[in-house]
């Protein structure tokens, strides 16, 4: 059956398995391998993308839950004000090392400096734990998200 | 130690080829035809296009360890082109033409520190010939800067981009004599430069392996047997032919994949989804008889027994220990042990393969050492390894695990199979965790004599490990020339095996991961003995500066001088007093260790709030030679091995092993470090000596496991001697 959604602002219509996690709908149906695969069980975060404003794990998302839904991706997370000053702080502090999860955690960021442009500490570290660094970027990943925090905050200003 | 094997089966393969001159020299065969268009290559690893835009290829595999940047740096330097000239390609695995290409042993800045640069100043060398040539005037009046070579005297200048090309057809230097810069004059070594492939990671591009797309590939999900070296009986497929999207099924079962085997049954499919989905209907019967003895709980035991008895081996004997003890006034003794641990990369096991029509086999491989993979997959088919091609992907963390072939030996199996259609095999998360070359448990019987003067006079090690015939497993010994070991006059460590059907590996900082927490944790217990602290019992023990050998003759000699610098110098950065803590959960600990050619010292602070430990500060002293090449990426290598230290010591949870098979299921049974678990600072500060510059990917880690071990007693008064570290 076909199922329509909308990922980075394109209408996409796919026609697989209802109960397809979203995660394989992307890299394998849609061509997206941004979305990372990691652990096929929520735990990790690699697999983060924004469903209608909310970050969710895409590897338990089945596509019939994203029906007529808005997904952004990694490869589109740059289209909205938040998400392109994430990208930025992401870029200017050289966060990767190994890279695998920083999609996820971009998407994580993301969804959270949306909803709450001026996180405390704790809020930051609460709002980001859901989200694995094998290499344990985390220290970079705190930078980041407090100079894309000030960037936001001062633009809006 | 074990890790260099590695680095010494690559290197001898590189060196048996004529190493990094003889590679020069192959230029001639890859030399661009002349022609205005055509990018020109100079050497092996550079090109310069007509836009004067320099294309540096990078040989070795990037795990997030920053040689993709780092390599081509040391090359750009010395060619003398702007940074902002320079692109960076992945280079396929040819160590042939490239010289060593393996991610290991913290091996990619020592192995390739002097030959990188004499390739770029080989290649500057040729310009510099060329405009010489053209303008009919000396080399020596000739200087270059920012891909241009200029001529003072007559304010002439040309760009590498018009001299390239008659610059290919000079002669090779001969690369041990061509002169390379001094350090003072370097303008990109020692600057920080971001990773090369971070814009792309952060757009979401696909650069790893699991995302290796070849036109018309399909996707291979693998049922394995449930326990190591269990092998595969019979097995019925009709149910999981009849799932949608299932093309084939192909039992693996060819041979060893090295020094274990790891059987499976592989599903090939249209999707992964749907095969690793169709793995339910696949009714596998497995061989595992023997096998049902080995455990966690098994091992424990065994070793425990063991402690008490006199080792099987001696690894190093002087003097009299028993003797020296006797007569010492303090004798400490403790037992201290550590799990088995699997690697967790965030990108699951994958591979990616194509067997052509021609016989002719293509990777896109995550891997860590293609060398030896391509030597492995040769034998385990019985194919010729120049039959091979095997392009490196970027590589979603590395750790150790992906220097082992088995994945790639599948993924050639199921390849065989399916002739003439790319195929990708991807293993779930729960078959990482289990079917891994895991870190080996092991325990340690300490016992330590102190004189009247406090000094460190006699030890013995009694190391519980796994192995046969007198030899330790990979990654399962420890080095017989282990500090303090040759410090002193009486000395006995000792050796016991135990067997295991796991399959056993190297991870990040190997051996070294386990010993510094056994050897710095029991000699803080020492110091304490003695009257004195930690860091004034290893000066007192380092004495004066010398060198003692290694006993694996591929390792280098460890230096007193050089532990001594960074032990004084985190002391000083982090203002140690040696003062026991007055604050009730609030602790202080310290831990050096020496291993893959760094020297390190770590200070720790933490705080233990109802049984819950948080470490609040790291403080490193390291010394890594005369030149950190890429300070940023050297800060953020050093900060995540100590974290992944703290997730060592604090967070992991031991690989279980019940009935023979492993039962880790996934992240929930084996976390890994989260952001909420980091501490608030990781601060580094360098000791700079006049040794050539060395890796930084694995020796950080090490000292800080003791350092929290040691904080905790501070903290707490309870010492801690097993990993994980847990207060419960």
């Amino acid at each position: 059956m076909a199922i329509s959604l909308t990922v980075n602002r394109k209408p996409r219509t796919v026609d697989v398995e209802a109960d397809k996690p979203l995660l394989w709908v992307l890299r394998e149906d849609l061509n997206m391998p941004g979305t990372k695969f990691g652990c096929g069980a929520g735990l990790c975060g690699a697999c983060t993308v924004i469903l209608n404003g909310e970050a969710v794990r895409s590897c338990q998302t089945p596509l019939a839950d994203a029906a007529g839904k808005d997904i952004v991706t990694i490869e589109g997370v740059t289209a909205s004000p938040v998400g392109a000053k994430v990208v930025e702080a992401w870029t200017n502090l050289d966060v990767p090392q190994c890279g695998y999860c920083q999609a996820g955690q971009i998407m994580s960021a993301t969804a959270m400096l949306t909803a709450n442009p001026k996180p405390s500490a704790d809020e930051v570290t609460a709002g980001m734990a859901g989200n694995i660094c094998r290499c344990a970027t985390y220290l970079r990943i705190q930078k980041a998200i407090a100079e894309a925090s000030k960037a936001i905050s001062g633009a809006a200003a | 130690m074990n890790a260099v094997s590695v680095s010494r089966r690559s290197f001898l393969a590189a060196s048996l080829a004529g190493g990094a001159a003889l590679t020069f020299e192959a230029r001639l065969a890859f030399a661009a035809a002349p022609g205005a268009a055509a990018p020109a290559m100079l050497g092996v690893f550079v090109s310069i296009a007509p836009d004067n835009t320099v294309t540096i290829l990078a040989k070795n595999p990037e795990i997030g360890q920053g040689v993709k940047t780092m390599l081509p740096m040391l090359i750009a330097e010395e060619l003398d082109v702007a940074w902002s000239q320079v692109k960076i390609q992945q280079a396929d695995d040819n160590a042939d033409k490239y010289g060593p290409q393996f991610a290991g042993g913290s091996m990619t800045t020592p192995l390739n520190w002097l030959p990188a640069r004499q390739a770029g100043a080989g290649a500057r060398a040729m310009l510099v010939a060329a405009a010489a040539q053209q303008w009919g005037v000396p080399v020596a009046s000739l200087t270059t800067a920012d891909g241009k070579v200029m001529h003072a005297a007559s304010g002439r200048s040309a760009t590498y981009a018009a001299l390239a090309s008659a610059a290919a057809k000079m002669p090779a230097p001969d690369l041990e004599k061509v002169a390379l810069k001094d350090p003072k004059s370097f303008k990109i070594i020692g600057k920080s430069r971001p990773g090369v492939d971070t814009p792309a990671i952060v757009r979401g591009e696909p650069l790893f392996g699991i995302d290796a797309h070849p036109a018309g590939m399909l996707y291979a999900a693998m049922v394995k047997c449930p326990v190591i070296s269990g092998t595969l009986k019979s097995f019925d497929d009709a149910a999981v032919r009849k799932e949608k999207g299932v093309l084939a099924v192909v039992p693996i079962t060819d041979g060893e994949i090295p020094a274990g085997k790891h059987n499976a049954v592989a599903i090939v499919g249209d999707s992964w989804w749907r095969v690793h989905k169709a793995r339910e209907k696949l009714a596998a019967v497995w061989d595992t008889a023997g096998f049902d003895g080995y455990s966690t709980e098994g091992y424990a035991a065994q070793a425990k027994a063991l402690l008490g008895a006199a080792p099987a081996k001696d690894l190093f004997k002087a003097g009299n220990a028993d003797a020296a003890l006797a007569k010492a006034a303090k004798v400490v003794t403790a037992d201290y042990a550590y799990p088995f641990l699997a690697h967790a990369t965030l990108e699951p096991q994958n591979c990616t393969a194509l067997w052509h029509s021609d016989g002719k086999l293509e990777f896109w491989a995550p891997t860590q050492d293609p060398a030896t993979a391509r030597g492995d997959i040769a034998k385990v088919l019985g194919i010729d390894p120049a039959s091979m091609t095997i392009h490196m992907t970027r590589i979603g963390g590395g750790f150790g695990r992906r220097l082992m072939s088995d994945f790639m030996i599948q993924t050639a199996c199921i390849a065989k199979a399916v002739p003439g259609r790319p195929v990708k095999l991807l293993y779930d998360r729960t078959d990482d965790l289990r079917n891994d070359y895991f870190r080996p448990g092991g325990w340690h019987r300490m016992t330590a004599g102190v004189d009247a003067s406090g000094a460190l006079v006699a030890l013995k090690d009694h190391f519980i490990t796994f192995g046969e015939n007198g030899k330790p497993m990979r990654a399962a010994g420890m080095l017989a020339s282990e500090f303090p070991g040759p410090a002193l006059a009486d000395v006995h460590y000792g050796m016991s095996l135990l067997k295991t059907n796991l399959t056993t590996g190297w991870l990040r900082a190997p051996t070294s991961n386990a010993v510094a927490f056994v050897f710095q944790g029991f000699l803080d217990e020492v110091a304490e003995a003695a009257g004195t602290d930690l860091p004034s019992l290893m000066i007192k023990t380092l004495g004066a500066p010398r060198s003692f050998p290694s006993s694996d003759p591929d390792e280098p000699a460890f230096n007193t001088g050089r532990a001594r610098g960074v032990v004084e110098a985190v002391c000083k950065f982090a203002g140690w007093t040696g003062k026991r803590s007055t604050t009730p959960g609030k602790g202080r600990g310290f831990g050096f260790y020496f291993s893959h050619r760094g020297y390190f010292a770590e200070v720790v602070d933490l705080t233990v709030t109802d049984g819950q430990i948080t470490i609040d500060k790291v403080w490193v002293a390291g010394d890594i030679g005369s030149q950190v090449i890429n300070p940023m990426g050297a800060e953020h290598q050093m900060q995540g091995a100590v974290i992944d230290g703290i997730a060592q010591a604090m967070v992991w949870q031991p690989t279980e092993q019940k009935a023979g098979a492993i039962t880790t299921e996934n992240f929930g049974d084996f976390p890994l470090i989260r952001i909420n678990q980091t501490p608030g600072e990781v601060a580094l500060t360098w000791v700079v000596t006049d040794n050539p510059p060395t890796g930084l990917g694995e020796p950080t880690l090490p000292p800080v496991i003791p350092a929290i071990a040691n904080a905790i007693k501070d903290a707490t008064g309870k010492r801690l001697r097993s990993l994980p570290l847990t207060l419960a």
